[in-house]
């Protein structure tokens, strides 16, 4: 596959390793953003070829992890409602609620499909047009676009009975937020490719100038990966502190203006909690008019109690990059993917399942 | 054992009261279900083989046994049907025994409904398997259900061969310095089932793989000594290696890139985040071959039409029953067993 | 997050009202929404993320940046990977 095939080339993957290894002088602390970046690495076992100098921390760059757990809760409410339809990507299925999942609830009856891209559940309103159905809207600024056109597209053709549940979140309000937190260590970051490639790189600027921390757009391919983390390290040997681009075929500056200019017109910015962190200001998004008419929030007003996560779960901290899934006290006993006790333990890019998933015993303990 | 890709996910709750689609998947669960509330119950030392196929011996002959359930939804889908599936499904149980397959049986629980014209499709498909794979059904029954208790129907197949003398194969019986093959590209049902469910249509390439394999395992067999064999099926390669690292008690190591995927698959999988490796096949199976004679089966295999793309992926080594996979950077990572079926993610 | 996948524009069309193509990912195809690469044409490569292309592979760029990686695998004094449990060589027998 071209553009993909390429970026896998292990001799080209051990040049930047020993590149890198040769730059790098003292250790640095360097998160990557992206849950499928963290999938990468984690798969490839790249974190394990790299120089022992560098640490790399998984950053809250999964939007299955840190949808809040009242819209999980919600999720499953309208998907056991004999009326309704609820259609979701594949990741969310999985992710534990206070009670049950979706998956739990489809198997009870409910009414739950899976869905590749949002249009296909714009089909299922338009084939279905005596049930409600809902499409659970998770995801970053990446989604968003696709998101905002389903909605529109149902808007504009008179689709009444389709409706979004929304649980977008913004990546940099969750890196201040990172940056801030008192015992932050991270001092150079990955940010996401994709996420970048819709809202291009402008609003890291500032992060990386007031927090003094170097940022590179990077993409998702191993090579794309190791050329990240040889420019950030490259940046911190050096001292500076700025945006730089490794994502080149994808990503501008400006980003992509269209899909922007759909997503401004159909989401406003609100507060967002956080799963595992808690709410962070101005870092989700919300539909605004004319399009409230299809937010499922307003069409089913929650009715579930309130919502309780497991007490051993430290999904914020390890979300948050302070700890690591294997110091955790339940990672691999208690919480594993069979049973996760947190959202990063479920989707196959949360922290906790690409460390269980690649075999990582628990600090210390062998396994 | 059977084998259909389901999208679902299974796994979420600690093992609770009730059976899980999960405990259908061919991985972790699945294990779990035979190992604690099967083979205790009805244990004797063949049942607890676990092998494709029973091996028993009656008379002084070697027969192979095996029943295998198939209630994949579509019940058509690019390249075959339930109907072929599930005679190419018996008859390649047996194989992997080593055994030739000679007759099958099939139950058919049909669901008030289903248009006969179906049904019809269905049977004539698995009479034309059976004559590909030199087979004869020779018994049958067939029930109705209720609307609502079947999803259109379930078929139920069972079959019996005959083991040669001097034919050993079975999941015990892998050791340290054998070779690991795999008879064909990977991933290739699971996806062109999954292409035909609402959402994630393809346009046309991708077909299911579904054939008997009989004469290419009679062919490998000639070839040298092949220890053991089954079929890739749910779980996928992957779930098939732990399950032999398990029963012979050796480490596997399989190479990545030596691992074959059809292009259009790949792409599938890359679209969808799915692991090639752990996508259900039905016409491809895994076999575990002396170290000796390896190239020459290897040889063998590709000179069978349903073997053309083999390739020898990994070796067994002492050690810990724990697969290992070499990645295409040269690192080393364990292959584990999922808890459930992977799903598609956007993330 | 953001499973994105490049693949090449084979055919391009109008479905309820949104600009949509055909797109190939090395031999498999699917539908996918163009509305956010207006720009793109036949034959060229899109990063499609849940059926959506969210940008336009530029070639050119991609092309100079790689001749720069491959550098990376040519520098002397870089040992081809070794391979400590002799698994290749074994499986190449």
């Amino acid at each position: 596959m071209r553009f993909v095939d390429e970026y896998r080339d292990e001799r080209i993957a051990r040049g930047l390793l020993d590149e890198i290894a040769r730059t790098v002088t003292r250790p640095w602390t360097i998160m990557e953003v992206c849950g499928g970046q963290t999938h990468t690495l984690i798969r490839q076992g790249i974190d394990q070829l790299l120089p022992p100098e560098i640490e790399l921390v998984h950053g809250p760059g999964c939007p299955v992890c840190v949808t809040p757990l009242a819209l999980i809760d919600e999720a499953i409410e309208i998907a056991r409602r004999p009326g309704s339809i609820l259609c979701s990507f594949g990741d969310m299925l999985r992710v534990p609620g206070s009670e049950e999942d979706l998956f739990i609830s489809r198997a009870a009856g409910a009414d739950v499909r899976v869905v590749y891209s949002p249009l296909d559940a714009v089909e299922v309103a338009r084939r279905n047009p005596d049930r409600t159905v809902v499409f659970f809207a998770v995801g970053f600024e990446t989604t968003a676009p696709a998101n905002a056109t389903a909605v529109k597209q149902a808007h504009d053709l008179g689709i009444e009975n389709f409706a979004l549940l929304v649980a977008h979140v913004l990546v940099p309000p969750a890196m201040t937020a990172i940056l801030v937190s008192p015992g932050n260590r991270v001092q150079g970051f990955l940010a996401p490719g994709h996420v970048c490639t819709v809202m291009g790189w402008t609003e890291y600027e500032p992060i990386a100038r007031d927090f003094r921390v170097p940022i590179v757009v990077t993409g998702f391919e191993p090579l794309d990966l190791l050329e990240g983390i040889r420019m950030v390290v490259g940046q911190l040997e050096e001292g500076r502190a700025e945006v730089e681009n490794q994502y080149v075929r994808s990503v501008r500056r400006e980003g992509n203006l269209e899909a922007q200019a759909v997503v401004a017109e159909v989401f406003e910015v609100c507060d967002r909690a956080w799963r595992g962190i808690g709410v962070i200001p101005n870092s989700g998004l919300r539909l605004r008019e004319p399009y409230r008419e299809h937010d499922a929030e307003l069409i089913f007003p929650h009715e579930g109690g309130l919502a309780s996560e497991s007490e051993e779960c430290i999904a914020g901290m390890v979300l948050r990059g302070r700890a690591k899934p294997d110091q955790c006290v339940a990672y691999g006993e208690l919480c594993t993917p069979e049973h996760p006790l947190g959202a990063p333990m479920v989707s196959s890019e949360g922290a906790c399942a690409a460390y269980f998933l690649a075999g990582r015993a628990r600090a210390g303990v062998p396994r | 054992m059977s084998a259909e890709f389901r999208m679902e996910c299974p796994v979420p709750l600690p093992p609770g009261a009730n059976v899980l689609l999960g405990h259908g998947s061919g991985g972790k669960l699945t294990a779990q279900l035979i190992r604690e509330l099967f083979v205790p119950v009805l244990g004797n030392g063949e049942l607890a083989r676990l092998g494709d196929a029973a091996v028993v011996d009656v008379g002084g002959v070697r027969i192979a046994f095996t029943t295998d359930a198939f209630v994949v939804t579509p019940k058509f889908f690019p390249g075959s049907d339930i109907g072929a599936l599930s005679v190419n499904g018996t008859v390649n149980d047996l194989a992997m025994m080593g055994a030739k397959p000679l007759f099958v049986s099939a139950a058919l629980i049909l669901e008030e409904g289903l248009p006969l014209e179906d049904l019809g499709s269905i049977v004539a498909s698995m009479a034309d398997a059976c004559r590909r794979a030199s087979v004869k059904l020779v018994t049958g029954d067939t029930k109705v259900v209720e609307r609502g208790s079947a999803d259109g129907l379930f078929v139920i197949t069972s079959g019996i061969g005959v083991v040669p003398d001097g034919v050993d194969v079975g999941p015990e019986l892998a050791r340290p310095g054998d070779a690991v093959l795999v008879s064909g590209p990977v991933g290739s049902h699971g996806v062109a089932v999954m292409s035909r469910r609402a959402g994630i249509e393809f346009e046309a390439e991708l077909v299911s793989d579904t054939a008997p394999l009989t004469g290419l395992v009679e062919a490998m067999i000639a070839a040298g000594d092949v220890r053991v064999l089954r079929d890739a099926t749910r779980g996928g390669m992957a779930s098939v290696l732990n399950e032999l690292a398990e029963a012979s008690g050796v480490s596997i190591t399989v190479v990545e890139a030596d691992v074959p995927v059809l292009p259009p698959v790949r792409g599938a999988c890359e679209m969808l985040g799915l692991d090639p490796l752990y996508v259900a096949n039905e016409g491809v199976c895994v076999a575990i071959v002396s170290g000796d004679d390896a190239a020459a089966v290897l040889a063998a295999a590709r000179a069978h039409p349903l073997g053309s793309r083999a390739a020898i992926v990994g070796t067994v080594e002492e050690g810990a029953p724990v697969v290992r996979l070499r990645t295409s950077l040269g690192a080393t990572r364990p292959l584990l067993l999922l808890a459930g079926d992977q799903l598609p993610r956007i993330c | 997050m953001c499973l994105g996948v490049p693949g090449k524009v084979i055919e391009v069309f109008e479905e309820h009202g949104l600009r949509m193509g055909t797109v190939d990912f090395g031999g498999i195809r699917r539908k996918a929404c163009l509305e956010y690469a207006p720009e793109v044409g036949l034959d060229s490569y899109v990063v499609i993320h849940v059926g959506f292309a969210i940008s336009v592979v530029d070639e050119e760029e991609a092309a100079r940046q790689y001749a720069l990686l491959a550098e990376m695998g040519n520098l002397e004094g870089i040992d081809l990977p070794q391979d400590p449990e002799g698994v290749r060589d074994e499986v190449r027998r």
